[in-house]
């Protein structure tokens, strides 16, 4: 007798978390453009608000389009469930003000996204939540970090702007004997390219606006737990082991078991801090995730193409692409990520501003904009856009020059990005 | 809430409620490999609706300490060990899923004088297990978590929605199977493959089954629904095995009306 099997990648991409619509028979997830729910009687609206019941109230605690794309995103990660928020940066929040509060601690690498970075540095801080910013390139970094308050290791699966690829498995098992979980921001490599929670990672995030929508016209984030960290066991979450007053004294760990994280999550953060998705961005969202497992092979094929056409060029200092022999993390690489090191990465173009200035506006197919992870390629000249006020010697403190470009890979014909950059560098080096 | 039993740490549910001598009391019974939170709503809306609940954690599960108790038996045994540890009067009735129906079973047979009524949910009797699961799980083989959560739900469940907005069913089962120490599931499977119930039950007994059960087909009860006499049957059609998540209005509102009378 054969064993049982789970669906593939693709199916669960394309169906994982709806069936066609019961009253209309809709295949497309409908879009349920509503706040709210008419209940059944008094007794069906006090048992749904009790949580006796399961079933949607308001939109901003749960919609049931809303819900398709949490469901997807956690079937292909491998977790309990989701949470899907306004925001990448919203998801960070969440996952933050779900562990802890003033008093707490977070050791995380120092190569983060700018907005990770300020959330952790200036505003949490101003909350009472401190941070620890160490290297990501040595885990034993965040062991020397650890504090008795520390209460979340976090990290990118690749980190900004260096593309460090995370040593999940050394930094949790190290998040791990601290007792407390690792958070990993996702966002660069997608289910698709990496199972953060294969490799014991227990919370992951997404900026959905990148890979999983991947067409650039809707911002939003997804929480999701592996629901693996038994944090009754480990004895240093109050917000999910003890009574909370803020909602019947409930003890969400001892409700729900796995679901605590997500349960608490859900009654307290999104009641509270209200970042939720609204109907039309996760059914925008959803778009994209039905063909990821179709797009990221190419990302990654296209993006071969153009490191091995700049790595080559006369008018290119380096280029940082961890699939490269010359990147400090390049056998960590091919370990954990095998499929591909994704389709965002920098290089330095001789010449510095001037050069890098004059680069971006000879470029034709590539756009230039601050974003990442879209079907269209994008670029960003750091140096004069995000860090321009920055000095030279402030921007190598920041792990890049004055003659970074970053690259996001999209899905053009290659050879019409090739072409694009090599008609630009030419102009850059008059 | 944390209980001793036989000197050892055991966990029941109480829906945060203390116990009271006046209110009928309910207990839940987890299956094979899982908790007290398997019956998380159902649970809670009894606590909330005048009922003292017991959903409990068997020894070596949730947080109740080990090890597990070896067969339906011993399990039994150990439900009104717990009761008598803290003086439940009166009858009691008991819900419980798979695994869990059995020791509801065995404890009416065993002390009917303390049994009001039981609710058996995704049952079969007898409930033989196949080798290959069994197999896997005495080896401890993660094969045998994957046959748990696959053939423990609908073929139909990873392929729609989870009633719990934005729960991944699949997920959820085998992170709860991946907490459990070695050995426990191969002692859970072993104890449904070898039950037989020796005595007879006599009080009101509910089944209720999922239409779409791989694990428990609703036809592997019909032996047991014969040999009671007094039972009825709700059939939840577009349920598996884990009902009180795949179907959980369905199975709350087949044990409220049976348990309401």
């Amino acid at each position: 007798m054969a064993g049982p099997k789970y669906p593939g990648f693709d199916t669960l991409a394309l169906h994982a978390g709806q069936s066609p619509d019961p009253a209309t028979g809709a295949r497309a997830v409908p879009v349920y453009q509503t706040t709210s729910y008419v209940f059944r009687d008094t007794e069906h609206a006090a048992s749904l608000f009790n949580m006796e019941r399961a079933g949607h109230v308001y939109s901003r605690i749960s919609n049931p389009t809303v819900a398709v794309l949490e469901e997807r995103i956690a079937a292909l990660e491998g977790g309990v469930g989701a949470i899907a928020t306004a925001s990448g940066q919203a998801a960070l929040h969440l996952a933050v003000a779900t562990l802890m509060g003033a008093g707490a601690h977070i050791v995380a690498s120092g190569s983060l996204y700018g907005g990770s970075h300020n959330l952790l540095a200036y505003t949490l801080k101003r909350f009472g939540i401190d941070t620890t910013f160490v290297s990501p390139r040595d885990p034993e970094n965040f062991r020397q970090a650890i504090r008795e308050n520390t209460r979340l290791l976090f990290g990118e699966t690749l980190g900004n702007p260096g593309l460090d690829v995370l040593d999940i498995p050394a930094v949790a098992a190290i998040a791990h004997q601290a007792k407390v979980p690792l958070l990993v921001d996702a966002t660069f490599t997608t289910p698709w390219l990496m199972l953060p929670f294969e490799l014991g990672a227990d919370l992951l995030y997404h900026s959905a606006t990148k890979f999983l929508g991947g067409h650039g016209v809707a911002i939003g984030g997804v929480l999701v737990d592996s629901g693996r960290f038994d944090w009754e066991a480990s004895g240093k979450f109050d917000t999910l082991t003890a009574p909370y007053a803020g909602f019947h004294n409930m003890d969400f760990e001892e409700e729900s078991g796995t679901r605590a994280f997500l349960l608490r999550a859900r009654r307290e953060g999104l009641r509270d801090f209200g970042a939720c998705m609204a109907p039309m961005t996760a059914f925008q969202i959803l778009q994209g995730v039905e063909t990821l497992h179709l797009r990221m092979p190419r990302h990654v094929e296209n993006t071969r193409k153009v490191v091995a056409f700049l790595d080559k060029h006369p008018a290119v200092e380096k280029v940082i692409y961890p699939e490269l022999a010359s990147h400090p993390d390049h056998e960590l690489c091919r370990k954990l990520l095998p499929k591909g090191a994704g389709a965002v990465f920098s290089f330095e173009i001789k010449g510095g501003r001037p050069a890098g200035k004059k680069f971006i506006e000879s470029l034709r197919v590539f756009s230039h904009l601050a974003n990442v992870g879209d079907a269209k390629s994008l670029v960003i000249h750091p140096a004069t856009t995000t860090h321009y006020r920055m000095s030279d010697e402030d921007l190598k403190r920041a792990g890049i020059t004055a003659g970074t470009v970053r690259l996001s890979i999209g899905l053009e014909d290659a050879q019409d990005l090739i072409d694009d950059l090599e008609r630009s560098l030419k102009a850059a080096m008059k | 809430m944390n209980f001793k039993v036989d000197g050892k740490a055991a966990f029941a549910y109480t829906a945060a409620h203390e116990l009271v001598p006046d209110k009928r009391t309910l207990v839940f019974v987890h299956g094979a490999g899982l908790d007290h939170s398997s019956f998380g709503l159902q649970s809670r809306y009894f606590g909330y609706h005048g009922w003292n609940v017991l959903a409990l954690d068997l020894p070596g599960h949730g947080r109740s300490a080990g090890p597990p108790l070896p067969g339906i038996a011993a399990m039994a045994d150990w439900v009104f060990r717990f009761l008598d540890q803290i003086s439940v009067p009166g009858k009691v009735n008991l819900t419980g899923h798979s695994m869990g129906a059995l020791v509801a079973l065995e404890c009416a047979a065993r002390q009917p004088a303390r049994v009001e009524r039981i609710a058996l949910i995704g049952v079969a009797y007898p409930m033989k297990v196949s080798d290959a699961f069994l197999d896997a799980a005495r080896r401890n083989d993660p094969a045998a978590f994957d046959m748990e959560t696959i053939w423990g739900h609908a073929a139909q469940v990873p392929l729609r929605g989870d009633p719990n907005p934005g729960m991944w069913m699949y997920g959820d089962t085998l992170a709860r199977l991946r907490r459990l120490a070695p050995g426990v599931l191969y002692n859970d499977l072993k104890a449904c493959d070898e039950y037989q119930l020796a005595g007879s039950v006599q009080c009101p007994v509910l089944f209720v089954l999922g239409r779409r059960d791989i694990m428990t087909p609703p036809r592997g009860a019909a032996a047991l629904q014969e040999k009671l006499a007094d039972s009825k049957t709700v059939m939840i059609e577009p349920s598996g095995h884990s009902l009180m998540a795949e179907a959980p209005d369905a199975t709350l509102e087949a044990l409220a009306g049976f348990f309401r009378r």
